[in-house]
């Protein structure tokens, strides 16, 4: 088991956003994670990062407990989040993004390996590599926030929406590059409101509403669950 | 009207670009010229021919001495605001904390009567606000931005007020005859004088260039990528595995040592500390220097300093229909203030980077509605 979240909880303030979610990710899988806008997609997606402290449960992550751990302590072990929407640093350009991404790793060859293998998985992000990542579309910037990720070549990749804002031509082509990824032996937990895709792509998948986990089972077993099509399918 | 401003748009461009496409040697003659133009400027042969640079009414070379502290001041802010992006209101408690250190431990009026040497001071007195720093920044630089602002602009203020009602402070009295730096001519007379001020002007001048040479080979380096990526964006920093913390810490502690070290350098040229030389006003003048400047750019910051408290000076002594305009000068100040900030954000001199981050917070501000 490579991550592997017990009870966790989390409050922002008084409020609190998870109860106690428990879910496992193994070596190799794409899992992924649905649910409606303020479920606690995103929420749980920083407790497993270390953006957001926890308070309560126990997260572990390749055989370590991870719970208490700084943020960029947790990179180093090999768990990277690309983060949701915007989350590329606008002023630099786009080779310093992805130079951002290796910015834990001190192999230098490896990262210029990495490097070309980035640009070639997204050709779009070679052509527009001296270009500040302020100034490109939304689905370029989405693939720049998942390219830079891939530069600290993560045993556990988390994607945070990574087809929000997307035209659904988009939408299709960063699915089939996280399935790619994925092949090439990357783990993926996947964080999406776009539930057809992603229960499609995913291996498993879990259900959350409301800060609280409320199913779970293979992609396509909860694709044609008629519970989940009704409430995130859009099929009655 | 936006013609004229396209056409100085185009014009600044072409400079830039030109300015970049100059060989090496061209940029350090050029660099070399405008060190040697501010080395020449406080003597009198050479300012006499320079029109209305020079002030009027008051001794010009005291008028570049304190030009050249804001300059250093705003060098140190800068590392803090234009690269970390950390919004520090009270920078000048630091300056404070600088003068005090000195004025405590040489002055024949502090309680401990020390009474050490000026220069033995100077390492303490960096020291000691650098652990300043640190020990402001610890607590605070969690939180992050509104919080630190309030932070800092309550240090400056307890740092004053400190000054103003302990008795160990010395308040209004304050504290006089501390030493001035060492050195003596050739003839025994010391360099570091009383009527002359130019020897402090050019030691200050010296500390600036080797501050600014120390913050540029800082930026480019693994630290400079931290910050930036810190002002960008700190959650995403975080998630490539940036220790935002520990980086906002060392800008912090960086732009306090700066800071201090102007204070020891003021402290050691006016020979007399007291509560009136750290009004709030200071800070928000620093600020506003670096902001005017262009956050973020060494260069931008040298520029918004210098001009900033050149400026203010420059407004003595000038009468216009019987008004004195010096009484004016904030007044002034605070319009040319509005219109930049209205007309170029960014500043006058920006860093490329920082103007490609405020586009882009603009485009945000449309796009969130």
């Amino acid at each position: 088991m490579l991550l592997e979240l017990e009870n966790v909880s989390l409050h922002y303030g008084r409020i609190q956003a998870l109860h106690g979610i428990s879910l496992t990710v193994d070596q190799g899988e794409i899992v992924a994670l649905i649910g409606a806008n303020g479920a606690g997609k995103t929420t749980t997606m920083r407790a497993i990062s270390g953006i957001r402290p926890i308070s309560a449960g126990r997260i572990r992550f390749d055989g370590e407990d991870i719970s208490r751990l700084r943020a960029d302590l947790r990179v180093r072990r090999g768990l990277c989040q690309a983060p949701e929407g915007r989350g590329i640093f606008p002023g630099m350009t786009v080779m310093e993004n992805l130079e951002m991404g290796a910015y834990t790793r001190q192999d230098r060859a490896e990262v210029a390996r990495d490097l070309d293998r980035v640009l070639e998985l997204f050709p779009r992000l070679a052509e527009r590599r001296k270009q500040p990542g302020g100034t490109l579309s939304g689905g370029e910037q989405q693939m720049l926030a998942v390219g830079r990720a891939l530069m600290s070549r993560p045993k556990l990749l988390l994607l945070d929406e990574p087809s929000m804002g997307l035209a659904p031509m988009l939408i299709q082509q960063i699915f089939s590059i996280i399935t790619e990824i994925n092949s090439r032996g990357t783990t993926i937990l996947l964080v999406e409101q776009n539930a057809q895709q992603a229960l499609a792509r995913a291996h498993r998948a879990y259900v959350l509403e409301t800060g609280r986990i409320v199913k779970s089972g293979t992609g396509a077993e909860l694709l044609h669950d008629p519970a989940v099509k009704e409430a995130y399918l859009g099929v009655a | 009207m936006s013609g004229i401003t396209e056409r100085i748009r185009t014009f600044r461009q072409a400079a830039g670009d030109r300015w970049r496409a100059a060989p090496r040697w061209v940029r350090w003659a050029v660099l070399a010229a405008v060190i040697v133009f501010f080395y020449a400027l406080p003597n009198k042969e050479f300012y006499q021919y320079l029109g209305p640079i020079p002030t009027t009414e008051s001794n010009f070379g005291q008028v570049l001495f304190t030009v050249s502290i804001y300059v250093l001041l705003a060098v140190g802010l800068n590392v803090v605001v234009g690269f970390a992006g950390l919004l520090d209101l009270g920078y000048f408690g630091f300056f404070a904390v600088g003068a005090y250190t000195v004025a405590v431990l040489t002055s024949p009026s502090s309680d401990i009567k020390t009474l050490w040497p000026w220069l033995a001071v100077v390492p303490i007195a960096i020291a000691l606000t650098t652990v300043s720093g640190v020990a402001l920044g610890t607590p605070t630089l969690r939180l992050r931005g509104d919080y630190l602002a309030i932070v800092t602009l309550g240090f400056a203020e307890m740092i004053r007020i400190a000054a103003t009602s302990s008795s160990f402070l010395k308040g209004q009295r304050g504290f006089n005859q501390i030493p001035h730096p060492p050195g003596h001519y050739a003839d025994g007379r010391p360099i570091f004088g009383v009527l002359d001020p130019r020897p402090y002007y050019w030691l200050v001048l010296t500390l600036i260039l080797l501050v600014v040479f120390g913050v540029r080979n800082l930026t480019h380096s693994r630290v400079g990528r931290a910050w930036v990526s810190i002002r960008e964006d700190e959650d995403a920093a975080q998630l490539m595995g940036v220790p935002t913390f520990k980086f906002k810490l060392w800008a912090f502690a960086i732009g306090a040592a700066i800071g201090g070290l102007a204070g020891a350098l003021y402290a050691g040229k006016q020979n007399f500390v007291n509560s009136q030389n750290f009004e709030l006003l200071n800070s928000i003048i620093i600020l506003a220097a670096v902001i005017l400047g262009g956050s973020g750019n060494i260069v931008g910051a040298i520029v918004g300093g210098g001009l900033v408290a050149y400026l203010i000076e420059r407004f003595r002594g000038i009468e216009v229909f019987g008004v004195e305009l010096y009484e004016f000068r904030f007044l002034a100040f605070g319009v040319i203030l509005i219109i930049m900030m209205i007309f170029r954000p960014q500043g006058l001199i920006p860093s490329r980077r920082r103007a490609a981050e405020l586009k882009d917070r603009r485009k945000e501000v449309i796009v969130g509605g």
